[in-house]
């Protein structure tokens, strides 16, 4: 059951470096998730992985033609911040790579910024097929850790299956505020702050490690580089924490980004004068917490109003590839639709410093496209194609072989 | 003795009325009102019929008649619904509301009897917080009853609560009157692990089986002695008015002697939880069970066939679509998620067309539940993506037979397809009006009835929430 661009993209690129092809994605209507917004009737040319041209009868002659009239064509979408390729199974342990846990006592902080987890990726994970096959290029490796507020470092990666996935400029620090974070902190969230305050001395101090630092050697360093512009995206909900946040960031030369984010619309206007971005889920409206008495389907809406840059992400998973359903129902609940696609393409490519390639159909982009049959949010519209880099997606995962050795069984029996 | 009458046949009575014996009885009653005309809507009734252009017209709590250009009855309230389609109100079969409610601490952590693998005697009502803040988001999805489970971490967890997604102080005050109890019971990993990691009984699936089949053995044994109890005092009950009838004869003095003797048996001693088994057994609970994988699902049809009671629905059936033609055969429901899968091994071979799937053979009765505080605000959405890709395969399904997964099936899981689930004179007046198709993400639901009581319009949202929780919070927003 392969795609039937699939076979015609296999069939003339047969024997050819794929990337140096040339094809041209003719008459779509394109959703650049630029300035430019919806170009109607519109030609994408593709030659070496990149976007090369837009605009009308665009492209060499000779060069492959896809017919896309009748159809939509949006960059590549984000699947979120997520543990793709770091996990396969959530309750299996010996699956998932993404938190780390010395398993220490907690008078024994293991703090460990310079843990990279995107040495953990696996490309060959079935996560990686059954996500891309829906629309999602790429996703950022999040991870946690159980005995420390931080984190750890983790990259954007393209879900193309390469082994050197991580995007280049894209590599953050991770680190749990809020009541989650004070969990492993003491018991308070104001110990957060402490213990953040401490380790950025040790790692602003010329001497060695001691006794009761926070910090090893290669800490310290990863640590510094944070201190100078570097991006770290925080964990947290409640309002008052999500400010603390953002000026302990600024006071220590950090870059903050919000992640989560539930009560971010009641600071939208500081947020937006700092000009911090917030990666939220915008169908979080229940109030699970008591960080996020202040959940609403509006906190999109508002804080776009307020001109705050917005991401989505649902942290989850074997669902990543439903960012689509959080954009559309941010649509639904106010939010215009061309800032719902730009929250899951432009938007975080640019909070993850990927904007000059990622995120946009532009001229000199990564041609990571994804051809639809309607309306991109519409949960009832499915991706007819993926490419990344100019390669087209095999339109196959583990789970459509699963459909395919049983669907034929199912049409067999006597039908209703 | 009273109590055990209540037992034997406590469904029959709940239908015909309250009985003094009923324990926990409903006190929800239907709420009078004006009659409301829907004019000019899409309507999915429910039947699997889709009527363009049709009136609807609601009094008295039920639905009175379905039809083109219907004349309003004095006092009437007209809806103008042009452009907006109608549908049944949604049932939820498989929710948490109130047992694992928000906010998620441990005060509110009452979902998992997790003391023992069998806890039969555990009624979900009484967990039931009537005050979480999920009833009224779930309500702005369009739902209108609600079965509410307890969690999965046993064999059999116990009764379920059907309810009405109405405010109330109590969750009396929400309890679908007459419906039955459902026994909520779980395959797999959830058991094994919970029990497993103490050290005890099960700790594998063969354990969880055995578990299951010791319950229901203990639960035969019950019932026997209540039937050899029933039939000691039916002879006792004859022999004693066969004496008071000769003593009203006059008889010989040694029969008098003999009368003495003759003492009355005693009732076996209640247990709350085979109890409750004995009467799934007489098919008066209906069993709901937690259960992904399809060979679990086929042990278990053969366990309920070896006591002789059914298993109404499997939830969760993420591998449904590989025995869809046997669930249908036994006219088993499978109530599942549109995409769910890979949190656990049991839910690794997920596959988005498992809903289209398991709806397509014949006397088929496919599901949408939730399970989630989230997903019971979007069912619709849930059947619109299994609608897509049963599209891509050849499996279509149009919304005039999609939206029985989130109606007419349900209800009938629950025993409630006579009163709920469907858009036709007589019953209830669970009605949603969607501004559009509600297979779609940007699909709202704008009024929502239950029984014929509008309880949602978000043309005019209430001025406080629902919830007493919840109260307050909007003071605490607006700094001074």
């Amino acid at each position: 059951m392969k795609s039937a661009y699939f076979l015609l993209l296999m069939a003339v690129m047969a024997g050819r470096c794929a990337t140096a092809q040339e094809f041209i994605i003719r008459g779509a209507t394109v959703h650049t998730a630029s300035a430019k917004g919806t170009l109607k009737n519109t030609d994408v040319v593709v030659r070496g992985g990149m976007i090369v041209a837009i605009g009308s009868d665009a492209g060499a002659s000779g060069a492959m033609i896809i017919d896309a009239k009748g159809k939509e064509l949006t960059p590549g979408l984000f699947g979120g911040l997520t543990d793709i390729g770091l996990e396969e199974i959530a309750a299996e342990s010996q699956t998932v790579d993404s938190t780390l846990n010395f398993k220490s006592p907690e008078w024994d902080q293991q703090w460990r910024p310079e843990l990279d987890v995107t040495l953990a990726y696996n490309p060959r994970s079935v996560v990686v097929p059954i996500t891309r096959i829906e629309g999602v290029t790429w996703t950022v490796l999040a991870p946690s850790a159980e005995d420390s507020i931080i984190g750890g470092q983790g990259s954007a990666v393209a879900l193309d299956g390469r082994y050197d996935a991580a995007l280049t400029g894209s590599r953050s620090l991770f680190v749990q505020m809020g009541s989650a974070g004070a969990r492993v902190a003491g018991g308070t969230r104001a110990a957060e702050y402490m213990l953040l305050e401490q380790a950025i001395r040790e790692a602003r101090a010329p001497g060695t490690i001691g006794q009761g630092a926070l910090l090893h050697t290669a800490g310290k360093e990863a640590m510094s580089r944070y201190l100078m512009g570097g991006r770290v995206v925080f964990r947290v909900d409640r309002a008052a924490d999500i400010l603390s946040v953002v000026r302990f960031a600024e006071r220590n030369g950090m870059k903050p980004v919000i992640l989560g984010g539930d009560e971010a619309w009641l600071v939208a206007r500081e947020l937006a004068k700092s000009n911090v971005p917030v990666i939220l889920n915008p169908l979080n409206d229940l109030p699970i917490d008591f960080d996020r008495l202040g959940a609403t389907l509006e906190n999109a809406t508002r804080l776009q109003r307020a001109g705050v840059r917005i991401a989505f992400s649902s942290g989850d998973t074997p669902q990543a590839r439903l960012v689509r359903q959080l954009a559309g129902n941010a649509v639904a609940h106010g939010l215009p639709w061309e800032s719902a696609l730009a929250a899951i393409t432009s938007t975080p490519a640019d909070i993850f410093g990927l904007g000059a390639t990622h995120g946009r159909i532009a001229v000199g982009q990564s041609a990571d496209l994804v051809l639809w049959s309607g309306d991109p949010l519409e949960v009832t519209t499915l991706a007819d194609q993926v490419w990344i880099a100019g390669r087209p997606v095999e339109m196959k995962s583990r789970q459509t072989e699963l459909r395919d050795r049983y669907v034929e069984k199912v049409k067999a029996h006597q039908a209703r | 003795m009273l109590s055990r009458v209540a037992v034997l046949s406590s469904v029959a009575f709940a239908v015909s009325g309250a009985l003094a014996s009923e324990p926990f009885p409903s006190t929800y009653q239907v709420p009078a009102g004006s009659p409301v005309l829907i004019q000019g809507a899409t309507l999915l009734t429910g039947t699997g019929e889709r009527i363009d252009g049709a009136d609807i017209l609601i009094a008295d709590g039920r639905i009175q008649s379905i039809g083109k250009a219907l004349v309003a009855p004095a006092g009437a309230r007209i809806v103008d619904a042009k452009a907006k389609w109608v549908t049944p109100g949604l049932i939820d079969i498989h929710s948490h509301l109130g047992v694992y409610a928000s906010p998620a601490v441990k005060g509110l952590d009452d979902g998992n009897e997790a003391t023992g693998p069998v806890t039969s005697n555990v009624w979900a009502e009484h967990s039931v917080w009537p005050q979480d803040p999920g009833f009224e988001t779930a309500l702005e999805g369009g739902v209108t009853t609600m079965q509410i489970l307890p969690g999965s971490a046993n064999l059999i967890g116990g009764r379920s609560v059907v309810v009405k997604n109405v405010q109330g102080a109590t969750y009396q005050a929400m309890k679908f009157p007459g419906a039955a109890y459902g026994l909520k019971m779980a395959c797999g990993e959830n058991p094994k692990r919970v029990y497993g990691e103490k050290h005890q009984a099960p700790s594998t699936r063969m354990g969880n089986v055995a578990g299951y089949r010791q319950a229901f053995a203990d639960a035969q044994d019950y019932q026997q002695q209540w039937d050899k109890y029933t039939r000691e005092l039916a002879e006792f009950n004859k022999k004693k008015a066969e004496r008071a009838d000769g003593a009203a004869k006059k008889t010989k003095d040694k029969d008098a002697a003999a009368d003495k003797e003759l003492t009355p048996p005693s009732p076996p001693k209640r247990d709350l939880k085979l109890e409750t088994l004995a009467e799934v057994m007489k098919g008066n609970i209906r069993v709901h069970m937690h259960c992904y994988r399809s060979d679990e699902m086929a042990t278990m049809l053969d366990v309920a066939d070896e006591f002789g009671f059914k298993i109404v629905a499997f939830h969760h059936a993420v591998e449904a679509y590989k025995i869809a033609d046997r669930l249908a055969d036994k006219g088993v429901c499978a109530a599942m998620w549109a995409d769910w899968w890979g949190f656990k091994m049991e839910a690794y071979d997920g596959v988005q067309e498992n809903l289209a799937m398991v709806d397509f053979p014949e006397h088929s009765c496919a599901i949408v539940h939730s399970d989630s505080g989230d997903g019971i605000q979007r069912l619709n959405q849930e059947a619109a993506k299994a609608m897509a890709h049963g599209r891509r395969v050849g499996l279509s399904v149009p919304p005039e037979r999609a939206i029985r997964w989130l109606t007419a099936n349900p209800a009938k899981s629950l025993g409630l397809e006579d009163r709920i689930g469907t858009l036709e004179a007589g019953k209830a007046a669970d009605v949603v009006i969607w501004n559009g198709n509600p297979f779609s993400v940007y699909a709202l639901a704008e009024q929502v009835f239950i029984d014929g009581a509008l309880k949602f319009d978000r043309a005019h949202p209430p001025l406080t929430p629902r919830s007493d929780f919840l109260l307050g919070r909007h003071i605490a927003e607006a700094p001074l």
